[in-house]
């Protein structure tokens, strides 16, 4: 981590990805990224989850694939990222243009007591993604930046994925909702309409 | 068979592997994830050839669970191939179909079933359908080819109509087993 750039805020990051962000559907890894789409504010087009760890980057493919006139956003953690590498591999073959993974690194698994993550030891996430054949690849040190990729969310025309270096610690949990048909409900019904719950 | 195949795969006159195509797009099915197993070769050529399927080559099964659960989302219907060692790379991710109430049908191709070779099939071809059903999955089996379609079909009916995670295996005595050529 460089040290002479201070670590950027998760919840600033977060909250400067998401502005205007139109009819841009998200999906949160667990944990802290969950807390931090629903503290910017929790809304249908949201999908933050519980459990599934390193399956974040695949459900984001799936809804890229499924939904090409929208926008794909996944934001997880470096813990969970690193769970689920090969979904880079998958992604990248697939390219869908409308998919962005931001991972914000803190170097730590953050809600299980801030144990070191392998990030903390140099190994360099996108590195792997340009390895894998992902078009747009950035690392991300400054707040000056997050605009940046903001845009770049809303216009890229190739997989983006980004790493955020941010602080570590944790900020008071802001708790989405725990059911997960709701979740699931209440985000088709936003993406398909009211006929969602009839699609056979 | 062919003895000579590094992999068993189901004799080329037998049909199924076409009806269980017939079925995934009689059930619009868009989105197919899979690892590659030999007894799922002419199904996943049927599906590459197909402009209104996606085909996408995962590195682990349990990628394809993730990935069906967000094509759900966006209102794409899918389906997971695989083999059933693969069907342990899926455990912990299968909580997600079963949290979200989401479709997540599965067609295995089983090993270490019937008539294995490969010793290391056994372990986890024993397991697949225990594992399975503890994470939750409805699973219904298909031993002869005329049970394929019935049980594929159920299978995909199952999981669309009713937001769960269903599997289809197709036993290894239907696919054949792999012999090294001792047979």
């Amino acid at each position: 981590m460089a040290t002479d750039i201070p670590a950027l805020d998760r919840r600033d990051v977060v909250r400067g990805l998401l502005e205007d962000r139109g009819n841009l559907l998200v999906v949160a890894g667990l944990g802290a990224s969950a807390w931090d789409i629903t503290a910017a504010g929790d809304c249908a087009t949201n999908f933050p989850l519980w459990g599934g760890m390193g399956g974040a980057a695949m459900i984001g493919l799936g809804l890229a694939l499924a939904q090409p006139d929208r926008r794909v956003l996944v934001i997880t953690g470096d813990g969970e990222m690193l769970m689920g590498l090969g979904a880079l591999c998958t992604i990248a073959v697939q390219s869908p243009p409308n998919l962005a993974v931001v991972v914000l690194d803190n170097e730590h698994y953050s809600e299980t007591g801030g144990q070191e993550t392998a990030t903390r030891h140099g190994v360099d996430l996108v590195a792997i993604a340009r390895g894998a054949g992902i078009g747009d690849c950035r690392a991300v040190h400054g707040a000056q930046e997050i605009g940046p990729l903001r845009n770049a969310i809303h216009a890229t025309t190739a997989p983006l994925f980004a790493v955020v270096k941010i602080a570590t610690g944790n900020h008071p949990l802001v708790l989405p909702p725990r059911e997960g048909a709701f979740l699931t409900a209440r985000f088709r019904e936003a993406v398909l309409g009211p006929a969602a719950h009839h699609q056979l | 068979m062919d003895r000579d195949a590094l992999e068993m795969r189901p004799d080329a006159a037998a049909d199924w592997p076409d009806r269980i195509y017939d079925t995934l797009k009689a059930q619009a099915v868009t989105q197919v994830a899979l690892v590659p197993d030999a007894g799922h070769a002419r199904l996943i050529r049927r599906c590459l050839a197909d402009p209104a399927m996606r085909v996408v080559t995962l590195t682990t099964e349990e990628e394809g669970v993730a990935m069906l659960v967000g094509g759900w989302l966006g209102g794409a219907k899918g389906v997971l191939l695989m083999q059933s060692s693969g069907v342990g790379n899926c455990i912990n991710m299968l909580s997600l179909p079963v949290l979200h109430r989401a479709p997540l049908p599965m067609i295995v191709t089983m090993r270490g079933d019937y008539g294995e070779f490969n010793p290391a099939q056994v372990p986890m071809g024993s397991a697949t359908q225990a594992v399975l059903e503890a994470m939750g999955t409805l699973v219904r089996r298909a031993d002869t080819p005329g049970d394929v379609v019935p049980v594929v079909d159920a299978t995909l009916r199952l999981a669309f109509n009713t937001y769960r995670p269903t599997a289809a295996l197709l036993g290894q005595r239907l696919i054949g087993a792999k012999t090294f050529g001792k047979d």
